[in-house]
């Protein structure tokens, strides 16, 4: 399927390409600027123009030491069963009991997403049957959750440079506090299924958004920037690859003007990327079924990474019915601010949302902003410094450790170290060039002591990761830019009385052609003459 | 004197058809006798898993239907459902610390079957038979 193009405005037409051979018609998607401004003329398609509507539910792992309701370790992967209490494992007489730190998490996220925190919040049971739910219920938050009506701000590059970035908004309808189920191996081959609880029982925070996105690409930024959110507040690590960090995508279209069309609901998502390719796909197969007379069932899909489309699930017969109620062994959830924080407290009792609202770490977007600000790069930069682990820092570090502006200096950052570490799937973490090797390496360039083609090929060398510093490969390769002014006068004076066309041309008036004098120059100095200098050597020869 | 909600769902949902689980309404006035139907009877079937196995099972089914029922003879106009005598407290806060687990060998002594400490089900759930009637 045609990609759409980048941040698209809401409105999707396919446009049948009829080809020769007749091949199966692709959807192609063209864009309009935005939903509610005139959509692609259906006079162009004749086809009428279809809106994708997408909402997420977005459920991440709280980072506490002990579960929920319970005193077992919070561990990714110990040995099955292993960080299992009785009150996990559901055995009769055990009572649940709230773990401060989740409630302390659950409150911080709600206020980086702007929502109203509930300082009165209920539990309510979530009943249905499966084998790693040993309780037959789950406890949740259903009809009064801790925080509400929040937003979350992302943004979208509107063309492939990444050099223009437009701000979009979803609405959080709301954030609760849940456990998480055991996990279930299915073993097919015996006909069984196998169950882990050492999942079961930990704290959720479940965030809901509003169905505002309208494609992958949307929800894909939007998770993407939650994910650094919450791993900047600390409130979970949101490693999607972990399963700290799930998203099931509900989709639907409908026609402008229309009410919305029936959704599915995908599941399965273990990327980002997935992320963002299963809604398309569900999008593209929903359209596609509408325009063949077919109908979209309200079901479950799961998304399938290898085929790269989503597939109905199993084990999803008919529409469940949870029969919620009230838990009944948990009081409400009570919360203060420091107006209704009585007098005599327990503070080990208090959670306390302005003393949690004080100590809010600086945001993504704050600290983009203070990066633009500090150090005079462009807003898409500091989106690629925050997108991967530990980038900032090493920015930093060398912008501290360097004579050279930080602007020259993300271009570094950003065009040379991040491609090398994307081409050889490596964390800056893992990088064999560190910060300060950098540095020293770009202060070999700016005090003019190599050209910038030497320095790019002493980083190759450093990629090597041999220990040599800078000065030691420069001086092995013989990098230096050439600073004896006289013996570049002298080559400089050689091309040019081995140049007798363009040197005429030169003083006709074309000054252009002094370029390819310079490359000859430097080719004879083998890349070490500082290019600016041999333009001003040619210039006051041949134009004076 | 205060409801307690869970009476409504068990109303809503046996109920002719049409109106499906989960839609409480008030119900009229001398309507005592309802009956349980082969579907609404599945439905209750499939999500708690319980066999009602025969007419005296559904007979005391409705019975105990009738029984709840009651309830509703109370007015209600104008007051609050409860639903925890627990709503005057406040829920207690525990510390963040480790203080169970590790106890894989008591947790799997009860289970029926297990394969190197994962306990064993079957593969998903088995849907009882559909009712004949």
């Amino acid at each position: 399927m045609a990609a759409a193009a980048r941040g698209c405005g809401g409105v999707w037409c396919r446009v049948w390409q009829c080809g020769a051979g007749g091949s199966a018609p692709r959807g192609q998607c063209s864009v309009a600027g935005s939903a509610r401004s005139a959509a692609v003329p259906a006079g162009k398609s004749g086809l009428a123009p279809w809106v994708p509507v997408v909402g997420l539910e977005i459920h991440a792992q709280i980072s506490s030491n002990s579960k929920l309701f319970s005193g077992s370790q919070v561990q990714f992967a110990a040995p099955p069963n292993s960080v299992v209490s009785f009150f996990d494992a559901s055995l009769p007489g055990t009572l649940p009991v709230i773990n401060r730190r989740c409630v302390e998490a659950a409150v911080m996220t709600g206020l980086a997403l702007n929502c109203s925190i509930n300082k009165r919040s209920l539990f309510d049971r979530k009943h249905y049957f499966y084998a790693d739910l040993p309780a037959g219920y789950q406890i949740t938050q259903q009809r009064v959750p801790i925080a509400v009506n929040g937003t979350l701000s992302y943004s979208l590059c509107t063309d492939n440079k990444m050099s223009q970035m437009v701000t979009k908004t979803v609405r959080i309808k709301q954030i609760q506090l849940e456990q998480d189920s055991g996990k279930s191996l299915h073993d097919d081959t015996r006909s069984q299924t196998l169950v882990d609880l050492n999942r079961a029982g930990v704290g959720l925070m479940e965030v809901v958004m509003e169905p505002d996105m309208c494609c992958g690409e949307e929800a894909a930024a939007a998770v993407r920037e939650l994910q650094l959110i919450l791993q900047t507040l600390g409130s979970s690590h949101a490693v999607m690859a972990e399963g700290q960090l799930r998203v099931d995508a509900n989709v639907s279209v409908h026609h402008p003007g229309e009410p919305y069309g029936v959704r599915t609901e995908v599941k399965n998502i273990n990327s980002i990327r997935f992320l963002a390719k299963a809604v398309d796909h569900e999008i593209q197969r929903q359209i596609e079924e509408l325009e063949n007379g077919g109908t979209v069932l309200n079901e479950t899909r799961a998304f399938d990474s290898k085929l790269g489309c989503t597939v109905p699930m199993r084990d999803k017969e008919g529409k469940q019915d949870y029969r919620f109620m009230p838990e009944p062994n948990l009081p409400p959830l009570i919360l203060y601010d420091t107006k209704s924080l009585p007098a005599n407290m327990n503070h080990q009792q208090v959670v306390n949302i302005d003393w949690i609202h004080e100590r809010l770490p600086d945001l993504p977007s704050v600290k983009r902003a203070k990066l633009v600000e500090q150090y005079g790069i462009l807003p898409e930069h500091s989106f690629t410094l925050l997108n991967e682990d530990g980038l900032t820092e090493f920015f930093e570090n060398v912008v501290k450790h360097t004579q050279m502006k930080p602007k020259k200096v993300i271009g570094w950052i950003l065009n040379d170290l991040l491609s090398y570490l994307n081409q050889h799937s490596l964390t800056v973490k893992e990088s064999p060039v560190s910060s300060s090797i950098l540095a020293d390496l770009l202060n070999l360039l700016e005090r003019k002591e190599i050209s910038s083609t030497a320095a790019k090929q002493v980083l190759v060398e450093l990629w090597k990761g041999e220990g040599k510093t800078p000065l030691e490969i420069v001086k092995e390769k013989k990098l230096e830019l050439i600073q004896d002014q006289e013996a570049l006068e002298q080559i400089c004076q050689a091309v040019i009385d081995g140049q007798e066309n363009e040197v005429m041309a030169i003083k006709a008036g074309n000054h252009k052609v002094l370029n390819k004098l310079i490359g000859l120059v430097q080719r004879r100095t083998q890349g070490r003459s500082n290019p600016v200098l041999v333009k001003q050597l040619l210039e006051k020869k041949l134009l004076e | 004197m205060r409801v307690l909600s869970v009476s409504r769902w068990l109303r809503g949902a046996v109920r002719a058809p049409s109106g499906g689980p989960g839609s409480p309404q008030v119900p009229q006035p001398g309507r005592r006798e309802r009956e349980v139907t082969v579907d609404v009877l599945d439905h209750l079937e499939h999500l708690a898993l319980v066999d009602f196995r025969d007419s005296e099972g559904v007979e005391r089914l409705q019975k105990a239907i009738q029984f709840a029922d009651q309830l509703h003879e109370v007015n209600t106009d104008g007051v609050e459902p409860m639903d925890s005598v627990l709503e005057d407290r406040c829920l207690y806060l525990r510390e963040d610390d480790v203080t169970e687990g590790n106890c894989t060998k008591e947790l799997l002594k009860n289970a029926k079957e297990k394969v190197e400490e994962y306990f064993v089900a079957p593969p998903g759930n088995i849907p009882l038979p559909k009712l004949e009637e």
